[in-house]
């Protein structure tokens, strides 16, 4: 583990806004810099994407873009970040993804000259490596797709560069959805660390070749997916709480590998990045609830540097097109984080204590991202050996911290859910420090399910 | 202990999940035989293979089911049922392949193109085959020609499509515009978090479920025309 302390250690300095090492935009945003902007995500409407519909997507990006800035001139914004997340069309065929960087890029540059209002592209590639089953980590072609829409994009005017990487979710979904809490460490700690450690040096290579911000990596297929199937009931809370916790060594890989942040919207762990390395990060809340429901909504505005909607589709509503309309949201909602700044310190503070104290008690995950357990949690992360003994680490208080919560009545608990506790224990005590050991006790049960080699393994 | 109660038996290990004598879930019935054990013991008694598997087998999922869907249990202790399930399925199987006993129909599902979320196909599969079907398992990324390829061999099976993209319901019309077109008669269902019932009248599928049980439900009514 490269970080030995925490870079924030007091849940008051773990607060939306102030990073200790902010990220200057070339349009001269200042992450983190003592003011949060809007990070607002868009996609299409059902539709087909191909070169054949290209002018029609196009068409949409450019609505899209235009509508946002437009809107964001009448509400005085001091700027934003507009996220373009690729789908699956626009990164094996990466001139689609670099013809619609392109676009917004123009429509941002052009609002730049005119209104003076600074604007960047974050551009997120998907992983389509999980399109090989079992994915070929580091052989398959899909790679050479992404990194190729980096590259480009990147040129194009994508000036931060992110990823969901999905290394170790051949394991982890069958993992979350029988509780095996192992298994599930197995995927992050040892799998995806592996990948992250083979992917983000070759995008941090780009970006610092195209002087552009390698931002960071999100753990939305592990930890967010933990969090819908909770919010479905199909798994306890409690799981998906631990188990978010069990992403973070996983999503820090990229920052030891020279990615400076904002890290990614989706990212609710970035909290945790944030309190270990000092980098500014992006959250999404209740403003995102146009993509998915979640128990974190103001919970995960306590820290935020950017404050995103995670994605909304281009279409129409009574106000206005929906990515407009959900911009104006979060817009309003930074101006509530920035004007807490403006007043002081006593403020700010109090601001982020409502924010944290009115989810907190109704659910584990919301419990857990509170920046006092936060710091607690990532204390004992940044004292682990390795990867997996800081995911153990993690989520051993993670556990504590519940049992804590749930004795003195702060958390409202199903009784159903309390029998998971022991369960979950007892799947974490079993996992060996050691790397060789963990795969050695790991093989025999998955089987084919990956491909060892393509983890370096 | 009767054959009445040797069924019922049987039911109770499925429902809670006890998959033999070994298994030390749930604890307590630790060291008690399992449905392994019982359904070797049932057919040993002479027990129809027909009433293990509706009496004990799929009413015992039927209930896990409905706990699930009350929200009383996890996944996971639906899984563990499933694989009590599978392991006196092991001893059915002869008797399906001599038409001894049959199952409900036959389900094709898999995921359509460009999209790779299983996770809520595959809990259909399992709910699905649970319920006395069998479950043909495309995967995730399923083309029509996939799909079309499968139906050839399996005529009389109910095809399932499932998305979970805004941008993959693109191809989940045009995939059913495709089966349609090579087989008229065949009966599609579709499912996943974007597709509605709107969508489905709007793309000529047959059927629309929102969740596990109402597939369970769809297909279940289909029985007479399968």
């Amino acid at each position: 583990m490269k970080y030995k302390s925490l870079t924030i250690s007091e849940p008051e300095k773990l607060i939306f806004g102030d990073a200790p090492l902010p990220v200057k935009t070339k349009r001269g945003l200042i992450i983190g810099g003592g003011r949060v902007y809007a990070e607002v995500n868009f996609t299409l409407p059902p539709m087909e994407v191909s070169l054949k519909t290209l002018p029609e997507v196009r068409k949409h990006y450019t609505e899209i873009t235009e509508g946002i800035l437009e809107r964001a001139i009448e509400l005085n914004s001091r700027g934003l970040v507009l996220e373009l997340e690729t789908l699956l069309e626009m990164t094996r065929t990466p001139a689609i993804g670099v013809e619609l960087v392109t676009v917004m890029n123009e429509i941002c540059e052009k609002y730049y000259q005119k209104y003076n209002l600074p604007v960047e592209i974050r551009l997120t590639p998907n992983d389509l490596r999980e399109f090989d089953r079992p994915p070929q980590s580091r052989t398959s072609s899909y790679l050479d797709s992404m990194l190729e829409l980096f590259e480009l994009g990147s040129k194009a005017g994508g000036n931060l560069l992110s990823i969901e990487s999905t290394g170790g979710k051949e394991i982890s979904d069958n993992a979350l959805m029988m509780c095996d809490m192992k298994r599930f460490i197995f995927s992050q700690s040892v799998l995806g660390v592996r990948d992250m450690e083979f992917l983000w040096p070759r995008i941090v290579d780009i970006a610092r070749k195209n002087r552009v911000i390698a931002g960071g990596d999100t753990a939305c297929g592990f930890g967010n997916t933990a969090m819908i199937l909770a919010d479905r009931h199909y798994i306890p809370k409690i799981v998906a709480a631990v188990a978010r916790v069990a992403t973070v060594p996983r999503t820090l890989v990229a920052v030891e590998q020279g990615a400076t942040g904002p890290d990614k919207d989706c990212a609710y762990e970035g909290i945790f990045i944030k309190a270990i390395t000092g980098i500014p990060i992006s959250m999404e809340g209740k403003t995102s609830a146009c993509a998915h429901l979640s128990p974190l909504g103001n919970v995960a505005a306590a820290a935020a540097d950017l404050w995103s909607n995670e994605s909304v589709q281009n279409i129409r509503l009574l106000s206005g097109m929906a990515p407009v309309a959900y911009y104006e949201q979060l817009e309003y909602d930074v101006r509530l984080l920035n004007e807490a700044k403006r007043c002081g310190e006593r403020e700010s503070i109090l601001l982020q204590k409502l924010l944290v104290n009115s989810d907190i008690g109704y659910d584990p995950q919301a419990l857990v991202l509170a920046p006092g357990n936060v710091i607690r949690i990532a204390g004992q992360i940044i004292r682990g050996k390795n990867s997996i003994d800081a995911t153990v680490s993690g989520c051993k208080e993670a556990i504590k911290i519940i049992r804590e919560a749930i004795d003195s009545g702060q958390l409202l608990t199903d009784e159903k859910e309390l029998v998971w506790m022991d369960i979950l224990e007892s799947d974490i005590n079993s996992v060996p420090t050691g790397e060789s050991e963990f795969v050695e006790m790991m093989l025999p049960e998955l089987g084919d399910t990956f491909i060892p080699s393509e983890y370096g393994l | 202990m009767n054959n009445d109660d040797l069924l019922t038996r049987i039911l109770t290990c499925v429902e809670l999940g006890k998959v033999n004598r070994n298994t030390p879930f749930p604890p307590d019935m630790k060291g008690m035989d399992g449905a392994d054990e019982l359904t070797r013991l049932a057919l040993e008694r002479g027990i129809k293979p027909s009433e293990i598997l509706n009496d004990a087998l799929i009413k015992a999922m039927d209930k896990v089911g409905q706990k699930f869907a009350d929200k009383k249990i996890f996944v996971p202790q639906m899984l563990i049922s499933a694989r009590a399930m599978n392991a006196s399925m092991v001893h059915l199987k002869p008797y399906f392949q001599t038409g001894e006993v049959k199952r409900k129909g036959k389900l094709i599902i898999g995921t359509v193109a460009g999209d790779l979320h299983d996770i809520g196909k595959n809990l259909v599969a399992m709910i699905v085959e649970g319920a006395g079907w069998e479950v043909i398992d495309l995967g995730v990324d399923v083309s029509a020609q996939k799909y079309i390829h499968t139906i050839q061999e399996h005529r009389d099976a109910v095809v399932g499509l499932s998305a979970l993209l805004t941008t993959t319901m693109h191809n989940m019309r045009t995939i059913v515009a495709d089966i349609k077109n090579s087989f008229p008669a065949v009966t599609l269902m579709i499912g996943g978090a974007p597709v509605t019932e709107q969508f489905r009248a709007e793309i000529g599928a047959d059927g629309y479920a929102s969740d596990p049980q109402g597939a369970v439900a769809y297909l279940n009514s289909l029985i007479h025309e399968v």
